[in-house]
């Protein structure tokens, strides 16, 4: 029992004070307690901010709100796998190893610490017209009758929570590419899967043509396994792949 | 002519509604949010919206039975109007979501499908999946960013309000906001500010909320002259799971798919619950209330779960905790159909306690979850209707004019108790009646708007703000915020929340003013200039200290029992005589003391600040569609206090009057 109360865990964090400043770790020593989540390491960090070698720093930074997997904001790379703080329990970490290790997402700027910007994924969703557009939003009836199977498949796709973690472990998706990764080819599919949507469906696909699009996918599918919301990302890219083809047939015929 | 302009504070359902509403009216908007507004705290609903539907009108609902039920639910301290103009609007705000591609789930017609939430006898309840919240937060996210494509919508996101911009006159002529990785503290002149800034969990430390709901913007507005109501009105939830960081929901759609609660009936029983056989089971809140069963409203189902826990029958030996038993054994449905369902929360329950919930019953706690009291707002009755006037400037505007509320800061919708799924309807209703609003509104500004703001306003406003960030930053002091705040998290806590009692509250208002002495010595670990949340958190401590303040105080003058409010000082005794002529007369002093209650306490609470601290005053409550009746919700035993009640309702002519009273309890008493 006393050695339980007692033991401590290691937590190397990285750090880095401003944008493009260069980087560093620290080390802290953490008190174990039943059911800590990486969150919780980082509330006590913040409680005491004091390094292994007794030295007073500053919180870490770090962006969170919903700790329960829902909003997408604590994604971080955590014994070298990108995933959500809240849900990745000290435990099963230290099953894996003896440390603690906390680094930001790699593939977005780092504003400070942990706390990446990805405004990228934001300004991928305008580009690929993200949303239904309809008349009014004012009292004009019911919306479209949808068949259960095609609601279930919309919905497993808008679970996605811009976390950011399919762009960070796509090997396309680096600084020099333009790659507007699978988050947003994901985003255009729900649209399109839309009675209300598919009529506008054009312009989605055109977005997901030109280059960055579609094409630059290397098919390496990491993403699919990275996502934390199992939103079907092969499946959507498979899906628009087939649609934009089709629809740069349908234009040249046009023509 | 130049576009009107609004500054919306905060970017939750709430706040995107009056966003959309009012850009589609080409009225500008300057959107100001803490987090992006994507994951704002709305992302955490999970059960879903409540409206009248195809479904339950066959059986004979209606708009006035949802109406009804969100006025019982709230024991009547609801004002009547908006209420019943938000139950009419209901089936339309669902239509509407609909065509903006929510993904709810869909019946085998391709229709809505439905669920049943607490304190109703409907399936009222739409939703997609268990994570509506994010479903519904997505679709207007993306109805906002459609506008701000088109330029009408300008986003400030990891922006954080500081404070109203008041005028000489006293009204509102815009914010100061703060840039939370530069720091820079700016100005954001506007024809009108509709705070939509969420609850105040965190003032209780942990809870189901998000880590934003501090609470902090409202008190700001508070502390600038804006009234705030009912504040001692906190909801509990009854089924959570505790975390080291934050309180877990499980929804109430547990137990609107047939979830049970129940503990073993012999205390301490330390079998695994999978042994514990079928009559060893005591399904308390079934056995009770045998109407409403599982699906009571939180505040009496989580009340009943503390009384338990209290009398030994806890499940677990440090915590009050009972199952909650989704296994097919005990609700007679198939994983798979639970799972189509139910996923999120079955997967929240997994990763966080990681035992598979359909495999054995969830043990699960109550935690803080809603905040019913906020900003005071106004609203103007239709005559003819009955609800409101939707296009009065008057809806949804404090006593600051030009400073508006919508969501879960303003108290309006849901009295002394929010039924379970009216949260996400009431936001959405409410932002989209404050867009209306401010269309009249804006067309004549209080001081001629956001053009012609008073000279030096502005600066003097940002100078000051960032005087006192300057001071924040500089200051010495032994205290550390964040310990601070777990011990304002307990102290509220333990003596704030389900059971109340007027000599602990007395000594929390002197530990309170404690906290916030000690709170003046908080020294920041991070005196950066560059993304400095220490900062933005130490400011938000004052900020629920003051709030505590008000909702302490506003519980320990409330001497009554009223929806989460409970004093059992001041419970009235619940009828209990054998004998039939001696329990009529019981019932009658019931319903009389009843009777008194109502003409002391159904008022709303004002709070106003002042330097020495809150100044209380009552406001009379607007319930002339439904007027008030017990609210026992079938609880065996308390038919007689029903019939007792009918018996008087007719004597009166004015229902709820004492005269009423006095006349039913001649003829009662002339009949035993
Ligand atoms: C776990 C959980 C489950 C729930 N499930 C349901 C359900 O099934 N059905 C239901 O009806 N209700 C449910 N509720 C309640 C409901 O989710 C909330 O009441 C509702 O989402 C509140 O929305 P809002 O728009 O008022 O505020 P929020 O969504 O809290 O948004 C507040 C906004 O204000 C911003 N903000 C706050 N402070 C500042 C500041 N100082 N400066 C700038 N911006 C600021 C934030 O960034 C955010 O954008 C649930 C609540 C919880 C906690
Ligand atoms: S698709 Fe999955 S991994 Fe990618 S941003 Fe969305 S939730 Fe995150």
């Amino acid at each position: 029992m006393n050695d339980q109360a007692q033991r401590t865990i290691s937590v190397r964090v990285r750090r880095q004070d401003r944008r493009g400043s260069a980087g560093y770790w620290q080390t802290f020593r953490i008190a174990h307690q039943p059911n800590m989540n990486v969150i919780s390491l980082l509330q006590e960090i913040a409680a005491r901010p004091v390094t292994v070698e007794g030295r007073h720093t500053a919180p870490v930074v770090y962006d969170s709100n919903c700790l329960e997997n829902v909003c997408g904001s604590c994604s971080m790379v955590i014994n070298g796998r990108a995933r959500q703080a809240c849900n990745t329990l000290v435990d099963a970490l230290l099953a894996e190893r003896p440390q603690v290790e906390i680094a930001p997402l790699s593939k977005f700027p780092v504003v400070r610490d942990l706390f990446v910007d990805r405004s990228r994924m934001f300004d991928a969703l305008k580009k690929v017209r993200a949303w239904i557009p309809v008349d009014t939003y004012g009292p004009i009836g019911e919306g479209p009758v949808v068949a259960p199977e095609d609601a279930a498949t919309r919905y497993d796709l808008s679970r996605c929570m811009t976390c950011g973690c399919c762009l960070e472990v796509c090997p396309q998706v680096n600084h020099r590419s333009e790659f507007i990764g699978p988050q947003a080819i994901g985003q255009a599919a729900l649209f399109n899967l839309h009675p209300t949507g598919a009529m506008n469906s054009g312009p989605r696909l055109e977005a997901l043509m030109e280059p960055g699009g579609i094409s630059d996918c290397g098919n390496a599918q990491n993403c699919v396994k990275a996502c934390p919301k199992q939103v079907p990302l092969t499946w959507a890219i498979g899906k628009v792949g087939r649609d934009t083809t089709l629809h740069a047939i349908r234009r040249w015929l046009m023509k | 002519m130049m576009r009107r302009r609004v500054v919306v504070v905060g970017g939750g359902l709430a706040g995107l509604a009056a966003t959309m509403k009012l850009a589609e009216d080409d009225i500008g908007v300057d959107l100001v949010s803490m987090v992006p507004v994507k994951r704002s705290h709305s992302v955490c609903a999970q059960g879903g919206i409540n409206c009248c539907n195809k479904f339950t009108r066959a059986q004979g609902d209606s708009e006035w039975n949802h109406f009804d039920d969100t006025a019982y639910g709230g024991e009547f301290l609801n004002n009547q109007p908006p209420i019943k103009e938000m139950a009419d609007w209901a089936p339309k705000i669902v239509d509407l979501l609909d065509r903006l591609g929510v993904p709810f789930n869909r019946s085998e017609e391709g229709n809505l499908a439905v669920r049943r939430f607490g304190g109703t006898l409907y399936k009222r309840t739409v939703y997609a999946g268990a994570s509506t919240g994010q479903q519904l937060l997505y679709a207007l996210d993306e109805q906002v960013r459609r506008f701000e494509v088109d330029g009408v919508v300008r986003k400030f996101e990891f922006w954080e309000f500081l404070g109203p911009l008041i005028d000489g006159q006293g009204a509102c002529r815009g914010v100061v906001a703060q840039d939370m990785f530069s720091l820079e503290i700016r100005a954001f002149p506007a024809d009108a500010v509709v705070m939509a800034t969420g609850g105040c969990g965190l003032v209780f430390g942990k809870s189901t909320m998000s880590m934003v709901c501090t609470g902090g913007a409202n008190a700001r507005c508070y502390r600038a002259g804006a009234h705030y109501a009912n504040g001692e009105f906190v909801q509990v939830h009854p089924t959570a799971i505790p975390g080291a960081d934050k309180l877990r929901l499980i929804s109430e759609a547990a137990r609107g798919e047939a979830g049970r609660v129940w503990v073993p009936r012999r205390q301490g029983d330390a079998r695994h619950p999978n042994d514990v056989p079928e009559a060893e089971r005591w399904y308390f809140l079934e056995e009770k209330y045998p109407k409403y069963g599982n699906l009571v409203p939180r505040d009496i189902a989580t009340r009943e779960i503390f009384a338990l826990c209290k009398n030994g029958y806890s499940v677990d030996p440090h915590n009050y905790a009972v199952y909650l038993d989704l296994t097919e054994r005990a609700t007679g449905i198939k994983r798979e159909v639970l799972h189509k369902k139910l996923g999120n929360i079955l997967e929240i329950y997994e990763q966080f306690v990681g035992t598979d919930p359909l495999g054995e019953p969830m043990k699960i706690f109550p935690a803080v979850h809603y905040s019913m009291g906020g900003l005071w707002v106004d609203y103007e009755k239709n005559h003819h209707t009955g609800g409101l006037n939707w296009d009065s400037p008057r809806n949804q505007q404090t006593n600051v004019p030009g400073l508006f509320a919508a969501g879960e800061c303003d108290y309006q919708y849901h009295g002394a108790n929010r039924l379970g799924a009216n949260a996400l309807l009431s936001c959405i209703f409410s932002g989209l009646l404050v867009g209306r609003a401010l269309r009249a509104f804006v067309q004549n500004p209080p001081g001629g708007g956001a053009a012609a703001l008073p000279a030096g306003l502005a600066e003097r406003e940002t100078a000051r703000h960032k005087a006192a960030m300057d001071a924040l930053l500089k200051r010495d002091g032994t205290e550390n915020p964040y310990l601070l705040h777990r011990e304002l998290g307990r102290l509220m806590t333990a003596n704030v929340t389900v059971v109340r009692d007027n000599r602990d509250l007395r000594a929390t208002l002197e530990r309170l003013e404690e906290l916030r002495e000690r709170g003046q010595r908080a020294a920041l670990s991070d005196r950066g200039d560059w993304t400095n949340q220490n900062l933005s958190f130490t400011r938000a401590l004052g900020d629920m200290i003051l709030l505590a303040r008000v909702i302490t105080e506003g519980a320990l003058r409330r001497d009554e029992c009223r929806g989460a409010h409970y004093k059992p000082e001041f419970e009235i005794p619940a009828p209990t005589a054998d004998d039939p002529a001696e329990l009529q007369r019981q019932a009658l002093e019931w319903c009389r003391r009843y009777q008194r209650q109502n003409d002391e306490w159904l008022k709303t609470t004002l709070a106003r600040w002042t330097p020495a601290g809150p100044e209380f005053s009552y406001e009379p409550v607007e319930c002339h569609l439904i007027p008030p009746r017990p609210r026992t919700y079938g609880v065996r035993g308390a038919e007689v206090i029903e019939q007792v009640w009918r018996a008087m309702s007719p004597a009166r002519g004015n229902p709820g009057g004492a005269a009423g009273a006095e006349a039913a309890g001649a003829a009662i008493g002339g009949r035993a």
